[in-house]
């Protein structure tokens, strides 16, 4: 792999310059960096707030948005109940607040449209959001490469960028989405209705022109878990799957 | 900078406050991380190579490997993504213990670490030398799970857990500090908490 050692920058603070509720439970956010910002599509940063007794907490979240889209980065951050780092972001954060950022992070979880493919993208829930930015990066650059998303979420109504995802796929430009909702009945004739196993990405991969060349899969550790095992035991080798895995 | 509206809900008991390096929380649970499928690798296939550059030294199946000298080691990890979990405790075969079954004093100052799906990574022969690092076999008493990177793992609790290598099956001495996997991908070359080395860069 020719992945090369990332620039690594100092903290910087960055300013919230926009927050929109993408789910129940996901808001985007969008922040303004202080000084230039590459980064490649799949990289993370983290984020470090201070409290006033000198405290701090620091939390990596992925970019949801792609290099191409301009002067902000999005992160969309899940909240979760007994976190300390996303509460804050739900509860508090406003436009106009400034928060401590380090970043671009990561060199392995990465692609560019000159990596080729086809690309195997699987994400569950918020594990989406890295994967959502190699979408929007093959979109923003007209990229040939077939790419492929498989989606798990619970429910209809908590599949992130939902609306942006469908159009994507309604342009039949070579990126096909295929949502599979684990709590709920599918809405779409070409979705599932259960967790993700050997045949769904058998059948995923069916859409794509040919055997996919990396496949990406993000999402808990759980997740990971059932969904590459489901990759290898579809026949993806695997030295072609890359895992980013949440939490516990 | 003070964050407008943060408060320090989570802030540890003071007696915890010292065990916890710059920029880590305290994590109850074990958390997952990898950068590719787990790899499931039975103990009838598994075997474990001492490596002088390119030139195979000594190699061990399962059972002679479990022959070697036991040692148990309790200790906080801290993992690069910013958590710290306290007394996990191991036990497994020394580094010292592999050298002197192998005959041999360490023969060049670093040691990569290699792994059965590929993943590296490297460490000054010193950091795993002298009692301070060995090659884990079981986890709170029982076989590591292929998640956490059974049958045997590196176990180097004084760094970054990312240079304690999962599905281990060799130690390869090398002339030079050789950068490993997440080394060659922005990660520091070194990685000790206390310093907070991260990333490439950081002091």
């Amino acid at each position: 792999m020719s992945d090369g050692p990332a620039a690594q920058s100092p903290w910087q603070t960055v300013t919230i310059t926009g927050i929109e509720k993408r789910t129940p439970r996901v808001t985007s956010f969008f922040l303004q960096p202080s000084r230039s910002f590459a980064y490649r599509a799949g990289q993370h940063v983290d984020v470090r707030l201070t409290a006033p007794d000198g405290y701090q907490a620091r939390r990596s979240y992925s970019i949801a948005s792609a290099p191409e889209s301009g002067e902000t980065i999005e992160l969309a951050i899940e909240k979760l109940d007994d976190g300390e780092v996303s509460p804050f972001f739900h509860e508090i954060a406003a436009v106009g607040d400034e928060v401590e950022l380090r970043g671009p992070l990561g060199g392995h979880f990465v692609w560019s449209d000159s990596d080729g493919g086809p690309l195997l993208l699987v994400g569950g829930g918020s594990g989406v959001v890295p994967l959502m930015a190699m979408i929007r990066h093959r979109a923003a650059r007209k990229s040939a490469v077939p790419a492929a998303l498989v989606f798990s979420a619970r429910v209809w109504d908590e599949v992130i960028f939902r609306d942006e995802l469908i159009g994507l796929d309604d342009r039949r430009d070579g990126f096909d989405l295929v949502l599979t909702l684990t709590r709920e009945a599918a809405r779409r004739p070409v979705d599932y209705s259960r967790r993700v196993d050997a045949a769904m990405m058998v059948q995923s991969m069916a859409r794509l022109p040919a055997p996919p060349r990396l496949a990406f899969v993000c999402g808990s550790n759980a997740f990971v878990s059932a969904a590459a095992q489901a990759l290898i035991d579809a026949g993806v080798p695997a030295g072609l799957i890359r895992t980013e895995r949440y939490g516990v | 900078m003070v964050t407008r509206g943060f408060f320090s809900g989570r802030k540890p008991p003071t007696d915890a406050d010292a065990r916890i390096p710059p920029g880590q929380y305290l994590e109850q649970g074990f958390p997952v991380l990898s950068a590719g499928p787990t790899p499931r690798v039975r103990t009838e296939d598994w075997s474990f190579t001492l490596k002088h550059g390119p030139r195979p030294i000594k190699k061990w199946n399962w059972t002679e490997f479990n022959a070697l000298p036991l040692t148990k080691m309790t200790r906080d990890i801290h993992c690069v993504t910013a958590w710290t979990k306290f007394d996990t405790a191991w036990q497994g075969v020394l580094v010292d213990d592999i050298l002197a079954g192998a005959g041999i004093e360490p023969p060049t100052a670093f040691t990569l670490a290699l792994s059965f799906d590929g993943y590296t990574t490297n460490v000054p022969t010193k950091d795993v030398t002298a009692g301070k690092a060995m090659v884990a076999l079981l986890y709170e008493g029982k076989p590591i799970t292929p998640d956490h990177g059974g049958p045997a793992r590196l176990l180097v609790p004084h760094l970054y857990f990312w240079k304690s290598a999962k599905w281990l099956n060799g130690l390869q001495f090398t002339e030079r500090d050789e950068p490993g996997f997440w080394e060659l991908r922005g990660y520091h070359i070194y990685g000790d908490p206390w310093r907070e080395q991260r990333y490439a860069g950081d002091p």
